[in-house]
């Protein structure tokens, strides 16, 4: 990933598919590896590895979408309330039958795949910006479903308490702890992620994507492919919401509503749209951005409004710099952030001697 | 049993007028359909941005109508602005690209639009007293009165502009064939940026209208949601269809309010539009009126 590479090689498929373009990446990885597992969990403040945990769910729900948007080429504006559906799932399992997170994890993930297989049925027969629309109606409904039926939201104040994951005895109960549940979730989807894109069903959904009617005709069945798209992207969501849920310890449907579909469409565009580190960058930046624009405002902000204020000022920045970068991304660099680093390592492929 | 139908009548009174009232904020949403194959998702932003500089110029002690014209003046500008900053760089590009770029509009209106304007929720009074009025056993409030005539006003209007001006003509020519609209010397670009001043004028006043009725501040942005499933049933490109489809799913709204909710605790009014409309695409996703021109996959 940061290795400078002289020049490219590959003579075959199979070369430049390669998880490990160079054998220089292997040794990135294990530095990164050490890095993340070995010295940030023990050095870094408290506060601070609580942000990165909450950076290492966004991925997860990142990449399920991009799958989705990137790759496929399906839009969903849904993804917020299929978290919502894994996370309480997962609350309903892990409060009511005593289960453990490892079983509740994928049954949040089924459970959202399942609802995302519905929502995305109308991809079968319609496409653009009437899947947009259709979507939106599933975000909508099944929010309203999850507040309204007292059996899936707990009753009062529609949210489920949990308690904390454990693994044989072992209780994630703080931040330095739950940093290694987040970590493992994360390095899990990013690897099966990067295994899905570069499988044939990952060649198949850039062919939809590209060209569905292509696709098509060169034997991609394409129904086959849209919904397996639908579903192995709301997985990722419906893990993404079990992950909030464990991270916070309540389910609450306030945390995915339409507004949270959008950040989730803000970080992948921002990011990169159909690229793996594109949607760690986008994650990265979004979750850091309002932070970043707290902190700001904490400190300059003091200036010009009251702190009775600062809560309102605060959330419609943040909502007005997302727009806004949505926006600038959209037309200045459709490929995201992803696109730049890229830029960055071939400029260096040939430096010194770019001619 | 008489009572039974005088409530049935209520209902429907008061589902058709609200019905009316989202006709009038699908209108700006099919107009810029109608003429750019734009899916514009700020449409309820709009109609919040509106609002709010109407109350805004009010608060300067001017007159009522002098807000109404500065708010239209305002709207057409803002519409000229963002064809031109946003739209038009997208042109060719992806449907999702534009998509997105109109729910990037939305996120930014929401956000700095309270933030300039004011955050707090404003009232916006109309000069039209709260008197109901009477149609047999129903009442209206008279701003759902005013709504529906103004609705219906501006489907009278954009009708005959659509079929008869020259303007219209040119406008259609452009929404079936770009290329050949140019060949046939219709300056495309030009009324792009008119369909998008348009659904500006149309906001303005379902601006002024929607934050009379519901008090002006972000929530108010939320009444853009119900525009789908009217330009959905009524089909995107038609504007009689933003008509009866507002109708449609006014009548189906308050019924399900009437009818539904002693059953299921409430709120089956935020819940039956979506779910015809899902209904819809899954059966005529075109609408009633739309063109049958959908990609089938």
């Amino acid at each position: 990933m940061f290795h400078r590479e002289s020049g490219v090689f590959k003579t075959t498929y199979g070369a430049d598919m390669a998880l490990y373009p160079l054998p220089i990446a292997k040794w990135t990885i294990i530095a990164l590896g050490v890095i993340f597992v070995g010295i940030v969990p023990f050095t870094v403040h408290e506060y601070y590895l609580s942000i990165l945990n909450l950076i290492f769910i966004a991925i997860v729900g990142a990449l399920g979408l991009n799958i989705l948007v990137g790759y496929t080429g399906q839009i969903s504006i849904g993804h917020g309330a299929f978290m919502s559906v894994g996370a309480y799932t997962a609350a309903n399992l892990a409060v009511k039958l005593d289960l453990p997170f490892w079983l509740t994890l994928p049954a949040g993930g089924l459970m959202a795949a399942l609802i995302g297989v519905v929502v995305g049925m109308p991809s079968l027969r319609i496409k653009g910006l009437y899947l947009a629309i259709a979507t939106l109606a599933g975000q909508l409904i099944i929010e309203w479903t999850i507040n309204r039926v007292p059996a899936i939201s707990g009753g009062a104040q529609a949210s489920i308490e949990v308690g904390r994951p454990s693994l044989l005895g072992f209780s994630f109960d703080t931040q330095g702890r739950l940093y290694f549940f987040l970590l493992f979730f994360a390095v899990l989807a990013i690897v099966a992620t990067l295994n899905l894109v570069r499988s044939r069903i990952g060649r198949a959904f850039v062919a939809v994507r590209d060209q569905d009617i292509a696709a098509e005709i060169i034997g991609i069945n394409i129904y086959r492919y849209k919904l397996l798209a639908f579903a192995i992207s709301s997985f990722y969501a419906g893990v993404c919401g079990v992950l909030y849920t464990y991270y916070f310890g309540i389910a609450n449907y306030e945390q995915f509503q339409l507004i949270v579909s959008i950040d989730y469409l803000a970080m992948i565009i921002i990011g990169g749209l159909g690229s793996v580190l594109g949607s760690i960058l986008g994650a990265v930046f979004v979750t850091l951005l309002p932070i970043v624009i707290r902190i700001l405002m904490e400190n300059v902000g003091s200036l010009f409004f009251t702190a009775a204020e600062m809560a309102n000022v605060i959330s419609g920045l943040r909502l007005g710099v997302f727009g806004g970068l949505i926006i600038f991304f959209l037309i200045v660099e459709p490929e995201g952030l992803n696109r730049l680093w890229r830029n960055i390592r071939s400029y260096f492929r040939v430096w010194p001697f770019s001619y | 049993m008489r009572e039974d139908l005088e409530f049935a009548f209520a209902l429907l009174m008061s589902g058709a007028s609200i019905g009316l009232m989202y006709s009038l904020i699908a209108l700006g949403f099919v107009l810029v359909y109608k003429a750019t194959d734009a899916i514009n998702f700020a449409q309820g932003e709009f109609v919040m941005l509106a609002g709010m500089i109407v109350v805004t110029v009010l608060g300067f002690q001017s007159p009522l109508i002098a807000a109404i014209a500065v708010v239209v003046m305002v709207m057409i500008g803002f519409g000229f602005g963002l064809e031109k900053v946003v739209l038009r760089p997208l042109l060719g590009r992806p449907v999702v690209a534009v998509i997105m770029a109109t729910i990037g509009v939305a996120a930014v209106l929401r956000g700095w639009g309270p933030l300039v304007l004011g955050i707090e929720t404003r009232a916006l009074p109309l000069p039209i007293g709260d008197e109901p009025i009477h149609l047999g056993p129903a009442t209206l409030p008279p701003i759902q009165a005013l709504g529906a005539v103004v609705a219906v006003l501006f489907f009278v209007v954009f009708s005959w502009f659509f079929k008869k001006s020259r303007m219209g003509v040119a406008m259609r020519a452009v929404a079936d064939n770009q290329q050949v609209a140019q060949a046939m010397g219709i300056n495309v670009e030009r009324y792009f940026a008119l369909a998008w001043a348009m659904a500006g004028i149309v906001s303005a006043l379902g601006g002024v209208i929607w934050g009379s009725m519901l008090g002006v501040d972000v929530q108010l942005a939320l009444v853009g949601l119900k525009v789908f499933p009217v330009v959905i049933l009524g089909g995107l490109d038609s504007i009689g269809g933003a008509l009866i489809g507002g109708l449609i799913i006014g009548i189906v709204e308050s019924l399900a309010a009437g009818y539904l909710d002693p059953y299921v605790g409430g709120g089956t009014k935020d819940f039956a539009p979506y779910v015809l409309m899902i209904l819809v695409l899954m059966i005529r996703p075109y609408g009633i009126f739309g063109r049958r021109q959908i990609e089938r996959v």
